[in-house]
């Protein structure tokens, strides 16, 4: 049976702003995978670890932050904290013995660029190739 | 205050592996301040249980709630709002509140799910250091107001065990010498002196060597 991962994408409004503004459609024809789920946040320093564990308890096999590069985020230290709370729930994942992988931090430059579909789509191959999460419960 | 952190995850699992309904009490006091036991703690703890559970294909009920405080029995007692709705308590408490709970309620199941560290503070974000044993019998007016029991690796009372090198901890580097800082305190201070007096062959009873200690204000109580 074919996997298809359930990908959360958390990104901040300056990452992901002249990205979004093309609509589903036209991150579509940019090659954004239709199963990444792209929630966006003020700043991703305002993402709590609960709201990406949420995510993981709500069915998400993978899930990764796009926030602003470490040294010219909008928020100063945004994020910086969010990769520092990321790096959190991968030291989790791996106590539970869950692949640490299924949770990334991606810094990318703001408005539009070919990155931010790159790391969907990495996300996206690299969570495919491990399968469904075993946090849901259920065998591969 | 005191300062604990949470313990392995796995560890907890283990503890509540045979619970179905769990009562998650965070605490608002120390351990909210230090990151590892309030609400926001709570929410955390309670996720990764769901996750670690559904994993190993169990299934549980998290109740979350944080108390005031989970070391005066007037705020235990508001536990009973969820009585008959839980299995066992998992406490995020320090120890204190842990043994409040088992004192008070006699017939509840209560494990810890942190690890109480030391009384401490923290001189930057996310960083927590030992400042105070709890010994019962404070010397800070003689030795520049930094703490020998607590800070010096062995407790010493008489100045610095001369294991020390370049104001650094023979145990370690990262470590200041407590008796080098007091020494530099005191020259600052004015008294370089108060170095030379002998301390006393210590009591170490009030320290907890005498059995558990008890503080009674008979103007308090009523």
């Amino acid at each position: 049976m074919v996997f298809t991962p359930d990908i959360q994408a958390f990104c901040c409004h300056y990452t992901s702003q002249q990205t979004i503004a093309e609509g589903k459609e036209g991150l579509k024809e940019d090659g954004m995978p239709e199963n990444v789920t792209l929630n966006r946040v003020v700043c991703t320093g305002k993402l709590q670890i609960s709201t990406l564990l949420k995510a993981f308890e709500n069915g998400a096999d993978g899930v990764y932050v796009a926030g602003c590069p470490t040294d010219t985020c909008h928020n100063i230290k945004g994020s910086q904290r969010a990769a520092k709370r990321v790096a959190a729930i991968k030291k989790a994942l791996s106590e539970l013995g869950v692949e640490p992988e299924r949770i990334e931090m991606f810094h990318l430059e703001r408005g539009f660029h070919p990155e931010f579909i790159e790391v969907a789509r990495k996300m996206n191959q690299r969570i495919t190739d491990l399968g469904p999460c075993p946090l849901k419960g259920e065998t591969k | 205050m005191i300062i604990a952190e949470r313990k392995p995850i796995n560890e907890i699992l283990d503890m509540v592996s045979d619970d179905e309904k769990i009562l998650l009490l965070g605490c608002r006091g120390c351990v909210s301040v230090c990151s590892t036991g309030g609400e926001r703690e709570v929410e955390i703890l309670a996720s990764l249980i769901k996750l670690g559970m559904k994993k190993q294909g169990k299934s549980v009920e998290i109740i979350e709630g944080t108390l005031v405080r989970q070391c005066d029995r007037e705020y235990i007692d508001s536990i009973d709002q969820w009585k008959g709705q839980y299995d066992a308590i998992l406490s995020m408490a320090c120890g204190v509140g842990v043994n409040f709970i088992a004192n008070f309620r006699p017939s509840t199941k209560v494990y810890p799910a942190v690890n109480t560290s030391f009384f401490g503070g923290s001189p930057e974000q996310g960083v927590w250091t030992e400042q105070c044993a709890g010994c019962g019998d404070c010397i800070l007016h003689l030795t520049g107001g930094l703490c020998p029991v607590a800070r010096c690796a062995k407790s010493l009372m008489n100045g610095p065990c001369g294991g020390s090198v370049n104001g650094r901890c023979e145990i370690n580097p990262d470590v200041e010498c407590i008796w080098q800082s007091i020494y530099d305190r005191l020259g600052r201070t004015g008294n370089a002196d108060a170095m030379q007096k002998i301390a006393p062959i210590r009591d170490w009873s009030t320290a907890g060597h005498g059995g558990p200690r008890k503080v009674l204000r008979d103007d308090l109580t009523v």
